[in-house]
């Protein structure tokens, strides 16, 4: 995969507003941008780092619990936080893998985290997840324009 | 179901809790709580996960053919484990009792697959952090310092040949994640021949690099005896799958169950009665299910699955290299390695070793690109399927009605088998770490060690952002909180 953009949608579909960053990533795609790679998984790991080789920029969106609604936007950069320990890793730690296993500067990210509230499993998009996910829906277009566009 | 632990309840006055908030490191929602006495000995270690509550409810009232796609979505660890456990339960559902060459070999291709990416992600990126730059001593991490400089790229090295498992996944399931590729009595596709290509030119370097990490931890070991022979280390009954002539092997047999001395309790048990040999306890403290050896009771018939049981309890590997590491590893130190907790990663890179072999014999097999997909028989109401899953033997276990609808459940997964190991485990650590006082950042290291050993699997694929904070909190037996230790998350 060697797009200039590469979006990474994470979360489980199946388990409520956990579904949030599965259904932008759909959403994207449905698009049909050629410049943008979607990337949807359950959580991010080490392989994901070698999404971003030949990228221009990369956006992580995922669900989250501690910001306040409808969502959060900021620059992501490399850092070996704990996450690298563990099944899951935070955007900041893939970029982290990335530069250590290719040597070169991970692109630039921006992490979009959208406000969710509840994420049992076998429970629907709740009504609030639905809001913040269309709030998140325009920035998220912006930000796939290209590096040059900005939020 | 049977009488609780006096410890487990104990209110004694005098008594304190050590609780640890959510290991972060060894995944989002776990806790541990180790109960004191009043000299500061560890009396009692549990480990607290918010398991995989919910799942019968999700997969009742669903047709019986959905069942291998939407189990994926129960674990983003090893959704492969999940849709191939299913979909051999739903073989006999559907009454197929013996798969297609082509099937066959296209779902162990995918099986071994996803061990080897599990495995690898592991041993490169989960442990080896803990295992290269040391989890105790300023001489044990000089010791160590000296491997990691010596295998500058070895995070590269796990990230690729991850990479190469999960290549092998899409092109047996047919995509990176949520594939659809097994299906109740066969597959839905074969390998196509270009795709076969492009695996077995990568095969010569993914052998080589999982046998120089099999050599990797035998160093670690060498360095570090002292340590790594006894840390969290307790004998225990095990449990795995082994083929009918007593080799490994991940994807079907009969189970075999040895005691903490070595004697077998039963070997080539057909799985499609488990509970004539496993059943499963509760406790009040947890939502974890305890399962146990029906013969040997509740309070001392727990046992351990994963990687160590099964290098240990299989009477060979039926893969050249793996074999003699397999060899190498018992009789290494008289032994000691393979009762070790921490002979988890040694057995875990054979086990890596063995999948790569196996993966390179199965492309070289044209079955995998057959066209004969499918098996058919007659519609039966049970199925049990049973595979040894990365971390250990997985339970599928379903009743489906005349309308197709699945209308019972029961998971019992490789995690809960090792509860109660995990939580000797804890308290082995706690009882030489602890001081009874104050929590340390050291301790956590080596309570993470320990459990990290089993490579639990605690996610439940939810992992929005903001969920995986660390804390650990030390009350008294009131529930008072006197220390705080707190971690964020990634």
């Amino acid at each position: 995969m060697t797009a200039p953009i590469v979006v990474f949608a994470i979360g489980n579909p199946s388990r409520g507003d956990d579904a949030i960053g599965p259904e932008l990533g759909a959403r994207l795609e449905a698009e049909g941008l050629a410049h943008v790679a979607v990337v949807v998984d359950f959580q991010l790991q080490v392989e994901h780092a070698l999404d971003l080789a030949d990228t221009e920029l990369a956006i992580f969106v995922d669900a989250a619990v501690n910001i306040e609604p409808p969502y959060e936007l900021k620059q992501a950069g490399p850092s070996r936080d704990r996450s690298h320990t563990s099944h899951a890793l935070s955007p900041a730690a893939v970029l982290e893998t990335f530069e250590r296993c290719t040597g070169r500067t991970a692109p630039p990210a921006w992490v979009l985290a959208v406000r969710g509230e509840h994420f049992e499993l076998g429970a629907e998009l709740s009504a609030a997840a639905r809001e913040n996910l269309d709030a998140a829906w325009q920035i998220l277009k912006a930000l796939s324009a290209g590096p040059a566009a900005g939020p | 179901m049977t009488e609780i632990n006096p410890l487990e309840t104990d209110r004694t006055p005098g008594l304190k809790r050590v609780v640890i908030e959510t290991l972060t490191r060894v995944e989002g929602h776990g806790k541990v709580t180790l109960l004191l006495d009043e000299d500061g000995h560890v009396r009692q270690a549990r480990l607290h996960i918010v398991e995989f509550r919910g799942f019968e409810k999700f997969i009742q009232g669903r047709p019986y053919w959905e069942v291998p796609v939407m189990v994926q979505r129960l674990c983003g660890i090893c959704p492969v484990s999940h849709h191939l456990a299913a979909s051999k339960a739903m073989d006999q559902v559907v009454g197929v009792s013996r798969l297609t060459p082509t099937a066959e070999k296209v779902r162990r291709l995918m099986h071994y697959g996803q061990i080897l990416q599990s495995h690898a992600l592991h041993f490169f990126h989960l442990s080896s952090p803990d295992l290269l730059f040391g989890f105790d001593s300023d001489v044990a991490r000089r010791n160590i310092v000296g491997v990691a400089a010596a295998h500058p790229d070895l995070a590269r090295r796990g990230v690729l040949l991850r990479k190469f498992g999960q290549e092998v996944i899409r092109i047996t399931a047919g995509k990176r994640i949520h594939g659809t590729g097994s299906v109740p009595g066969g597959v839905n596709r074969s390998v196509p021949p270009a795709e076969r290509r492009t695996l077995r030119e990568q095969c010569g370097q993914v052998i080589d690099w999982s046998r120089e990490a099999v050599h990797l931890v035998r160093q670690l070991f060498e360095q570090n005896l002292e340590q790594y022979r006894d840390f969290a280390t307790f004998p225990s009954h095990s449990l795995a799958l082994v083929r009918a002539d007593g080799a490994m092997d991940l994807y079907e047999g009969g189970l075999r169950a040895r005691s903490a001395t070595g004697e077998t309790l039963f070997d080539h048990a057909d799985y499609c009665e488990y509970w004539e040999r496993i059943l499963e306890d509760v406790k009040p403290w947890s939502y974890m299910k305890f399962p146990f050896l029906r013969e040997l009771g509740p309070e001392n018939g727990w046992y351990r699955v994963g990687p160590l049981t099964r290098v240990t309890s299989c009477d060979f590997i039926p893969s050249t290299l793996a074999e003699q590491e397999r060899r190498d590893f018992l009789a290494f130190d008289e032994g000691s390695a393979a009762r070790a907790t921490l002979g988890s990663h040694w057995a875990r890179m054979i086990e890596m070793l063995h999948a790569a072999e196996v993966i390179a014999g199965l492309l070289a097999d044209d079955d995998i690109c057959g066209d004969d997909l499918m098996a058919h028989g007659e519609r039966q109401p049970r199925g049990v399927g049973v595979i040894e899953a990365p971390r250990g033997t997985l339970i599928h276990h379903y009743r489906v009605d005349e309308r197709d609808q699945v209308v019972r459940a029961n998971l019992i997964v490789s995690t809960t088998h090792n509860n109660e190991p995990m939580n000797r485990a804890i308290r082995a650590v706690a009882r030489r770490y602890l001081d009874g006082r104050t929590l340390t950042e050291g301790l956590l290291n080596h309570i993470e060690v320990a459990v990290r050993a089993f490579d639990p699997c605690l996610s439940c694929a939810t992992h929005a952002l903001g969920k995986m904070p660390l804390a650990v909190e030390l009350a008294d037996a009131d529930g008072k909180v006197i220390d705080v230790l707190r971690r964020d998350g990634g």
